[in-house]
């Protein structure tokens, strides 16, 4: 009596439904790890360029507006 | 002799005009009990154009403060809608101002927040306000 069967079989080829969730997690994981990554290194060096721009743009307008300053203090002496 | 005399007249006329052109010194309007909290020392101006209080004080000097930085904060508002600027900026500008004119002895805010007192010296300003 022969059997047609291997005495070790291979698997057949399809992923369990377990082994597709580990796998779609392991991707999620990498690419978090690459997008969080990706995040860090953009804004470490933007955060002091907006408040670079933000003390230009300020001190541009503090000196449009010294006179008008100086003036309010003239027109409303009791708050000053 | 009535010449000397029109002169005379023109020139009383015209040293009248002078002094009453002159601005009138901010702490001759002030509030006496504020004016007294500034020279204390209790109350100082801070950079972003409002009043601070120094140190422990007691809560009528937190009131004192308080009801003007209210009432600056509706001018700022006003102000800045007119010139087309942002409150923060407007106030901003105003504290600059302020600071510079403060008296010998009292307080304001230096750049790095810290409390100091006016020296006979230019204050410590922030680097974007006005040189006076």
């Amino acid at each position: 009596m022969t059997s047609a069967d291997l005495t070790k079989p291979a698997r057949r080829a399809h992923m369990s439904r377990m082994g597709r969730r580990r796998a779609f997690a392991g991707v999620m994981v990498a690419l978090g790890s690459t997008l969080a990554g990706g995040c860090v290194t953009v804004n470490a060096p933007a955060e002091p360029i907006v408040i670079e721009l933000n003390v230009n743009i300020t001190q541009e307008v503090i000196y449009r507006l010294a006179d008008d300053v100086r003036q309010n203090i003239e027109q409303n002496p009791e708050i000053f | 002799m009535a010449m000397h005399r029109t002169f005379s007249r023109t020139l009383l006329g015209g040293l009248v005009m002078a002094a009453l052109a002159l601005p009138v010194p901010a702490m001759a309007q002030r509030d006496p009990a504020y004016q007294a909290a500034r020279a204390a020392g209790q109350i100082g101006e801070k950079t972003d154009g409002y009043l601070g209080v120094v140190g422990n004080q007691p809560p009528e000097i937190g009131r004192i403060a308080s009801d003007i930085n209210i009432r600056r904060r509706e001018n700022y508002a006003q102000k800045a809608q007119e010139q087309g600027v942002t409150l923060q900026e407007y106030a901003i500008a105003q504290g600059c101002i302020l600071i510079s004119r403060t008296a010998p002895g009292e307080k304001y805010q230096a750049p790095d927040g810290s409390w100091q007192t006016r020296g006979s010296g230019p204050p410590q300003l922030d680097p974007r306000c006005p040189r006076a």
